[in-house]
């Protein structure tokens, strides 16, 4: 339907150009029509989060109840919680990950070894390929009663009784930033290296001249030189911080660490379908997205007012 | 150029070696223990101290995962939906890539703004629900393939591939006769073999990783769930089990969960390990493409 209103605006449209690019019109409103059906449609889907809506009326006939949901939100003490961990957890994993990826990738340029930095590059960004059920179930062979986590902090008498880590509440965010690390340090690397390397060789070679050591060239020509991807990764990333919660957490989490674990996601998940409750579950989806929206747009005007690169 | 290091120099490239081999141990050790216990003997496993070789070696562990039937149907479901998935996903976002990327198309702006908002914006998880559920989606193969098809970032680092493709390309096909269809299949697709092989692999990777979507849609239809879902549902039942009665009785048929989940995990990994060395190049390659232009 859309389709029809552009194409009565375009002036520059002739019979036989629309004869000419037949096949190309035809794909591409197919192509629409999907995208209108797996992506639009959902959206119009946000008008649950204003109803007390039930399956069986439909969103025809569901009463309309107004910002209701939404007050519960506000008034429920699980859900405060729940955003409370989502933008910890959120902020703890960027910030983490995101200065492993920098470190990682200026030290890795500084390897000299083309078959060392190679090897270690290719390694590193194994884990990215596996998905978070495997990672879990790694994290448990490792982070288990014998496992090797415990029997070193045994045997150097840190502690004297193995660490139940997904136990306690204190652990869980540190397991899930480490897990994040180590999932993903590598693949987010790949990307600062490719920007050291389009830095011109010149600059080091002139730095070498006057005398600059390794750290006054990273300093000073390196991180400089690699500030712009820097900068449109971080504006990129701080706009999804409330996504980056998640399948770890919900695949982490159990009853004793129920307080820190769960996310903006998982109360989704619990309310929209466990207790069948959509509107709240919708509410909660669309405050987050909200939220997200007003991040990017936050992020890109300090961004603009900085001087910096930008998205939009 | 490096005739005489300074002391200082020489301590940086010992730690930063040092830093090297501590990262690549760190990131292979969790994956190579988790492969020693899938191959110890579980009951063995619980005494501890198993790190990167086994120490009674049994092959028992895999012979359960093998006899388990929803593992080995998730499998297949695994294998499916990766196949038809990618196929159908690379097909579409490679034709929309190719209509976007022609100067001439009449509403190039408007179907690229079209698909770069769904970049930004989405229905969220309950209306989604409500949509496929409505379509008929639920309990359905068809709710892994269809949804989500096209994905804007794989067709804008399409797109941003075609057309650095010479025009005049095009151009002479179009004298000789070609309609779009032809410069498509014929001219411009045999040029973009290295970025398809990109888009492939990540929507390859996707689809066998998926586990979400199998719960949330299919958790009814035990014929329909995936690999990766079984494998969790393998995962939490080890995590409730531990220390029950129910540990003691597996123990006595000598393996554990726990030895059998590992032996799972290594299962549901193999294929990613064993494609992993001729593929890694690829993704290289197209995060980098998409990385010039976004």
């Amino acid at each position: 339907m859309a389709r029809i209103g552009v194409k009565e605006k375009e002036k520059k449209i002739t019979w036989k150009e629309v004869k000419h690019q037949k096949v190309l019109l035809i794909w591409s409103a197919a192509i629409v029509v999907y995208g209108f059906i797996f992506y639009y449609l959902p959206l119009g889907g946000w008008i649950t989060a204003f109803q007390n809506y039930k399956p069986k009326d439909g969103l025809l006939h569901s009463k309309f109840v107004g910002l209701d949901k939404f007050k519960f939100l506000f008034s429920d003490s699980t859900f405060l919680k729940v955003v409370r961990n989502t933008v910890a957890m959120g902020v703890i994993n960027l910030v983490v990950t995101f200065v492993m990826a920098i470190v990682f990738a200026i030290l890795l340029n500084e390897v000299k070894n083309t078959f060392g930095k190679k090897t270690v590059q290719t390694i590193s960004y194994l884990p990215h390929f596996l998905s978070w059920i495997i990672v879990t179930g790694i994290l448990h062979d490792v982070l288990s009663g014998t496992g090797i986590i415990n029997e070193m902090l045994v045997k150097l008498s840190i502690v004297d009784q193995p660490i139940n880590f997904f136990a306690h509440t204190t652990y869980f965010w540190p397991i899930v930033a480490f897990a994040n690390v180590w999932k993903e340090t590598g693949w987010n690397a790949i990307i600062y290296l490719s920007a050291i390397t389009a830095i011109d060789p010149s600059l080091y070679e002139a730095a070498s001249m006057d005398g600059a050591g390794r750290w006054a060239k990273i300093k000073h020509i390196t991180l400089p030189g690699i500030r712009p991807t820097i900068m449109i990764l971080l504006l990129m990333n701080v706009g999804n911080v409330l996504n980056a919660g998640f399948e770890i957490q919900y695949l982490l989490g159990n009853g004793l660490v129920k307080s820190v674990s769960e996310t903006i996601d998982i109360y989704v998940l619990k309310w929209g379908i466990s207790q069948n409750d959509f509107s709240l579950g919708t509410a909660a989806g669309i405050f987050k997205s909200l939220v997200s929206i007003i991040l990017i747009v936050i992020a890109n005007q300090l961004a603009k007012r900085a001087g910096e690169e930008r998205l939009f | 150029m490096k005739k005489k290091k300074s002391a200082a120099d020489k301590i940086f490239v010992v730690c930063n070696t040092i830093f090297m081999v501590f990262f690549v141990v760190i990131t292979l050790y969790p994956v190579l223990n988790t492969l020693a216990i899938s191959l110890n003997d579980g009951i063995d496993t619980i005494r501890g101290g198993v790190h990167l070789w086994p120490r009674k070696f049994t092959l028992k562990n895999y012979h359960t995962v093998f006899q388990k039937q929803n593992l080995l149907t998730g499998a297949y479901i695994s294998v499916l939906r990766t196949i038809v998935g990618t196929f159908l996903s690379l097909a579409l976002n490679a034709i929309l890539a190719f209509i976007i990327s022609r100067k001439k198309f009449l509403f190039k702006s408007q179907l690229s703004l079209f698909w770069v908002i769904t970049m930004y914006v989405n229905g969220g998880l309950i209306p989604t629900f409500i949509v496929y559920n409505g379509l008929g989606l639920t309990n359905s193969f068809w709710v892994y393939v269809i949804p989500g098809m096209i994905s804007a970032f794989n067709m804008l680092v399409l797109r941003t591939y075609m057309q650095g493709i010479p025009d005049s390309l095009e151009e002479s096909a179009q004298l000789d006769g070609a309609g779009y269809t032809v410069i498509f299949l014929k001219i411009i697709s045999p040029l973009c073999k290295p970025v398809y092989a990109t888009i492939a692999l990540f929507v390859a990777v996707y689809q066998w990783n998926s586990w979400f979507d199998s719960m949330l849609y299919n958790r009814m239809s035990t014929k329909l769930t995936t690999l990766q879902y079984e494998l969790m549902k393998l995962l939490s039942s080890v995590m409730q089990q531990s220390g029950s009665a129910e540990a003691a009785k597996n123990a006595a048929a000598a393996v554990t969960p726990a030895s059998v989940r590992a032996a799972a995990t290594i299962v549901t990994m193999l294929p990613i390990i064993c494609l992993y060395p001729f593929l890694q190049r690829y993704f290289v390659t197209g995060l980098t493409i998409g990385g010039v232009k976004e």
